[in-house]
């Protein structure tokens, strides 16, 4: 079957693909958005700076966050950079070469003309940012100082300290909460979506619970704009914030938008080991550490096995007996390589008895750029990081290497959208982590933020004009609407069913055992046997969430098990997804290895012939999801095997 | 480890509310915080009782959400993290821990341990920020700004908007909340442009809101988990009166 | 200039308080000044000297009105401050405080309510004296201010409320000092030290100074 959808990538060579589309498309005046309402859902970089943009474009915009304040979306976490073809250091970068290295970066698995969109808009994002007053480090003549990052061999890495995503963030919230001011946007914080209300196959509403009051609530818009985020907490443990969740999205797919790739997940290779059952989270050490740290593994399994036992400490490993083995086998990018190569070596050297710690954990060592920059330096560039480690698990890591060990981080897949970020369901749009659209199978780091920020402020706000042009004579409707009354009683339904269930079981102890068999079979590496096992486990345990779960409390209350209660079913539903994807691609490709699927030296084998296509999978009520796949074109790039050796 | 816990329960807004004890058994010296508290709560939840609801969202001290006066102090008894970032390690077998939610007139409780902070919402809204649009701008290596004045502008940008200062204050001031995000943007010079404006705008906001005034004790410095420095509030004041006594009068 | 608002401002507030205060604290100085000729041999010769001056001299009446104007609104400013502080924390908390701050400065109002109160004996024992509305002590002309003093620092228990009166207001003015600094925004990394170090030496040498006298009395009569 063809794919039924148009993904509207305009005609003409790649460079002139999104000038082109500017020039075309239809706009709005002044006087007529006024009367167009736009729904954003999630405030974080794409969220708060599409808001913002919309806002000062004159739309009347509705922003929501589950959180008490936009400030504290989870974009904030951010540690290490954002990314742009600006070559201020002067070593070679152009957009082309951002582009490429995103495409190759993704493993080819992305297409080729929102790729490029992106990487020509990225400069305008830190020229923005800066015009906001966002403290990036600087070099002493008073300019942008840059460094290099994972899958690139150029510095173009912007950055403030260690917490880079918190200053974009608070920079978009500071343009948020000036719209605010204005009057343009209206804020609803501490409200979680809870379903999407649509009217003549539009996207024309929400409904969302007021998390103080319990209060189910109604709003309309003539478009709304998913800005949610992405699913890794659907492994339990990841290093997304507590409330992350896929709920605004999984309704929204549960309404007819298709969800893409959810099998692209990215496992970050430089996280705090998991240190005990009770642990609720796991903690990212910015992968700009792999700059001046160098990662190892003992040579030899005694001396591991010593280490694991703490009969000895790493420093009494001499250099010959350690093995740096991501410069071992990848000598051009070394401690560089991108993340899901990263990840999966660290795997393959515990996998193989080398880990070090609880034994799933490698070394990170900063002795030599220590000797080499001395400890000033080393603290002005990660002090805040090197703080953090010590905090969490009380060692210090400017005297013992810091121990790794890589966790579910990003998720590339997520809504499908064309070139317009529009879902193939109309008026409903998907930004930043949530759409599925330029990471392709693996994202190179401080990309994540330049795609938000590029979706939220230069990208949506010229879109979605092309869109609303034609709503300008659509009414405002009212909440009373049949359509509104149906997905509230829907919404409602499903929190009564919930709530009556009273069981036995905690919301966190289901999730946990959502996270153990998602890691265990749909984790970093998969194989046939695995993503079957997991295919039958999700659904036993969609029952077992349905017989046995537990929520206290009541429904008209602040009550945060009901909320977790909610986000928990969705996660449970989407796993059975990532499960099937996974299964059904049968390549290895960035984040997702099938073990199947490797060379002889063990690097991720892809399958171009059968899978050069977005797996865009269709709700069904009452079959399985509907498998619709999106052929990508590549004219600009050749597909090659990605080698950074 | 084995521990006491005495915190704060209210229902909603409008209950009354007041301490009631716990005991928590069997707790890793290695786990956070939040994570003895998620063993209470599960405990709580076993036994048919409501689970004790706190703020609490990254988890790895940079989002803000989390809060809790532990044992007489914000983010309990350790400088420089925030309560999520606390390890159980920092307190010993058998010890009493008193949690309670922050306590100011601007911020109300909602429920249990969690307060609205909105107010710092709104006085961000009051001139938080730069006047620009998307767009239209300048390239970003336009204007030079010294590496000095980046560093110091990131010291202050650091601040999480938890509200460990206003709860730390002996009157409730936000006085270091709001000089932080005005250094941060006076040391650049995009942000210098709005300085006057800006500073007038946040006092007002500020005062408005029901925070209480500063009296130079520094308890904020000293619990702030980004340990921003009482230098802001002096520059904020230096900027103030400067508004209001040199600079012309506007409109 | 906006009156209404730097009225109401907190800022406000404080500066204005901030500069009375640093205005009080330049008095100081002039008062310990003359008192120190209190413990010169001369049987009051200075001492009536200059309080003879400050009595007549009209540019300090002018002086005078300023200074009084000065404590009244230092004082009535730190009452509101004080309400409003506490208005701003309607619920406390169970356990208390413990956050850390400097000892001295949580005790700014209870140190100037014993000030104040100590400012009214002083008054009555002279300032209110002079301006007649008190009664000299038997024997003693209404403007022979250094036998009024003889008489009090001579007498140990007046002594002990004095000595201890002004230990507090050391207190007061170690952390007022550094305290009117940061209020008026000259807080910068370049002078922050210096400043605390001068507020202690001054609070050491006025504290100290004004209790040298009473002690000299105590042990030469």
């Amino acid at each position: 079957m063809s794919f039924p959808f148009n993904a509207k990538i305009p005609a003409g060579p790649l460079a002139e693909k999104w000038t082109r589309y500017r020039g075309e498309a239809k706009l709005v005046s002044p006087a007529n958005k006024r009367k167009l309402d736009i729904i954003v859902v999630g405030t974080g970089l794409a969220g708060a700076s599409a808001a913002a943009s919309l806002g000062e474009l004159g739309y009347n915009v509705k922003a929501f966050c589950y959180q008490d304040s936009p400030r504290r979306a989870h974009s904030i976490a951010a540690q290490g950079g954002i990314n742009a073809a600006k070559n201020y250091p002067n070593d070679g970068d152009s957009i082309h070469r951002l582009f490429f290295d995103t495409i190759k970066g993704g493993d080819y698995r992305s297409r080729e003309g929102n790729v490029y969109r992106l990487a020509e808009v990225s400069n305008q994002i830190i020229d923005q940012c800066v015009a906001q007053g966002i403290p990036f480090a600087r070099t002493y003549g008073g300019l942008l100082d840059n460094r290099s990052f994972g899958g690139a061999q150029v510095s173009r890495t912007f950055y403030a300290r260690g917490q880079t995503g918190q200053q974009l963030l608070l920079g978009a919230y500071g343009a948020l909460s000036r719209q605010i001011h204005l009057g343009s946007v209206k804020l609803y914080p501490r409200r979680d979506m809870l379903n999407l209300v649509m009217e003549n196959g539009k996207a024309r509403g929400i409904i969302t619970r007021n998390l103080v009051t319990g209060e189910i609530e109604r709003h309309t818009a003539h478009a709304v704009v998913l800005a949610t985020g992405g699913y890794g907490n659907v492994y339990y443990l990841s290093t997304n914030a507590m409330g992350s969740n896929i709920t605004p999205a999984w309704q929204a797919y549960r309404k007819g938008a298709l969800f893409a790739n959810p099998c692209f997940t990215q496992i970050h290779p430089t996280c705090i080991p998991v240190h005990g059952d009770f642990q609720s989270k796991l903690t990212l050490m910015s992968e700009s550490l792999r700059n001046d740290g160098r990662i190892w593994v003992p040579k030899k399994q005694e001396d591991a096995e010593k280490l694991r036992k703490k009969q000895i400490t790493p420093a009494d490993i001499p250099a010959e007996d350690r093995d740096y083995y991501l410069e071992r086998r990848y000598p051009a990018f070394g401690n560089l390589v991108p993340r899901d190569v990263a990840s999966r070596a660290a795997k393959e050297r515990c996998d193989a008895g080398f880990g070090v710690g609880t034994g799933l954990a490698v070394y990170l060592d900063f002795e030599e750029s220590l000797k080499r920059l001395g400890k000033e330096v080393i603290e002005e560039r990660y002090g805040n990081l090197f703080q953090m480690y010590e905090q969490i698990t009380g060692e210090n890591p400017y005297t013992t290497p810091m121990m790794i060990y890589p966790a579910v981080h990003y998720t590339m897949g997520g809504l499908w959208v064309d070139y317009e970020l529009m879902t193939n369901i109309p008026g409903l749009y998907a930004i930043g982590e949530v759409n599925f659209s330029d990471h392709g199978a693996n994202r190179l780091g401080a990309s994540a933020l330049m795609q938000g920020l590029a979706d939220g402020y230069f990208i949506l706000p010229y879109t979605i004009g092309n869109y609303l042009a034609a709503e300008i004579h659509t009414p405002r409707m009212t909440t009373k609407e049949p359509s509104f009354d149906q997905a509230a009683a829907e919404t409602e339904a499903r929190l009564n069913r919930i709530m009556q269930i009273q069981g036995k079981q905690s919301v966190d102890k289901l999730h946990k055992k959502l996270g153990h068999i998602m890691w265990e079979y749909v984790g970093m590496g998969r194989n046939e046997a695995g993503l079957r096992k997991a295919l039958e486990e999700l659904p036993k345990l969609k029952e077992e969430f349905w017989a046995d779960i537990k929520v206290p409390g009541t429904l008209h209350e602040f009550n945060p098990e009901i909320e977790k209660a909610g986000r928990l079913i969705d996660f449970i539903e989407l796993g059975e997804l990532i499960a099937r994807d996974a299964l059904l691609r049968a390549e290895s490709c960035g984040g997702h290895f099938r073990e199947e699927m490797q060379t002889s030296d063990g690097e991720a084998k892809r399958d171009d012939e059968h899978f050069t296509h977005v797996s865009a999978w269709q709700f069904n009520e009452e079959t399985e999801p509907v498998l619709l796949r999106e052929d990508l074109v590549f004219e600009a790039v050749e597909l090659k095997q990605r080698i950074y050796k | 480890m084995d521990l006491t816990l005495k915190i704060w329960r209210q229902k909603n807004a409008t209950d009354r509310g007041g301490i009631l004890t716990y005991k928590v058994t069997g707790v890793s010296p290695d786990s956070s915080f939040f994570e003895m508290l998620d063993m209470l709560n599960q405990q709580l939840i076993e036994g048919n009782q409501e689970p004790v609801a706190f703020d609490h969202d990254c988890r790895e001290g940079i989002c803000g959400t989390c809060s809790l006066f532990i044992n007489g102090r914000p983010h309990g008894p350790k400088r420089g993290i925030t309560t999520c970032q606390l390890h159980m390690r920092s307190f010993s077998n058998g010890d009493t821990i008193y949690i309670e939610p922050w306590r100011a007139r601007a911020f109300p409780v909602i429920k249990d341990l969690i307060v609205d902070r909105g107010a710092f919402d709104k006085i961000i809204q009051a001139g938080g920020y730069v006047s620009v649009n998307t767009g239209g701008i300048p390239d970003a290596n336009a204007i030079p700004v010294p590496k000095f004045n980046a560093e110091r502008s990131m010291d202050a940008a650091a601040c999480i908007g938890c509200g460990a200062c206003v709860a730390s204050c002996a009157n409730a001031s936000a006085m270091l909340f709001v000089s932080a995000k005005i250094a941060q943007f006076d040391y650049l010079p995009q942000g210098k442009v709005e300085t006057t404006r800006r500073v007038q705008a946040m006092v007002q906001a500020m005062d408005a809101l029901g925070f209480g005034n500063c009296s130079n004790m520094y308890a904020c410095e000293a619990e702030c988990p980004k340990e921003i420095s009482i230098a802001n509030i002096a520059l904020m004041n230096r900027n103030f009166l400067k508004a209001k006594v040199c600079a012309e009068k506007e409109g | 200039m906006n009156n209404r608002l730097l009225k109401f401002a907190s800022i406000g507030k404080k500066v204005t308080m901030g500069l009375a205060g640093l205005f009080l604290i330049l008095f100081l100085l002039v008062h310990l000044g003359i008192n120190l000729t209190l413990i010169r041999n001369d049987e009051g010769e200075w001492f009536r000297a200059a309080s003879g001056f400050m009595g007549s001299n009209y540019l300090v009446k002018v002086f005078e009105i300023v200074l009084g104007a000065a404590l009244l609104l230092h004082m009535i400013l730190g009452v509101i401050l004080w309400f409003e502080n506490r208005m701003s924390r309607p619920v406390r908390y169970f356990r208390t405080n413990r956050s850390d701050t400097s000892f001295l400065s949580k005790y700014m109002f209870h140190t100037g309510v014993v000030i104040a109160v100590f400012l009214v004996i002083h008054f009555i024992n002279f300032y209110f004296v002079k301006l007649g509305i008190v009664d000299p002590p038997p024997g003693v002309d209404t403007h022979d201010f250094y036998t009024m003093a003889r008489l009090l620092f001579t007498n140990p228990v007046y002594s002990a409320i004095y000595i201890v009166a002004l230990i507090l207001m050391g207190f007061h003015l170690n952390h007022s000092f550094q305290s009117a600094f940061q209020t008026l925004g000259l807080n910068h990394n370049r002078y922050y030290t210096l400043i605390k170090r001068m507020a202690l030496v001054y609070a050491v040498v006025v504290a100290a100074g004004f209790i040298l006298i009473p002690v000299f009395y105590l042990i030469k009569y």
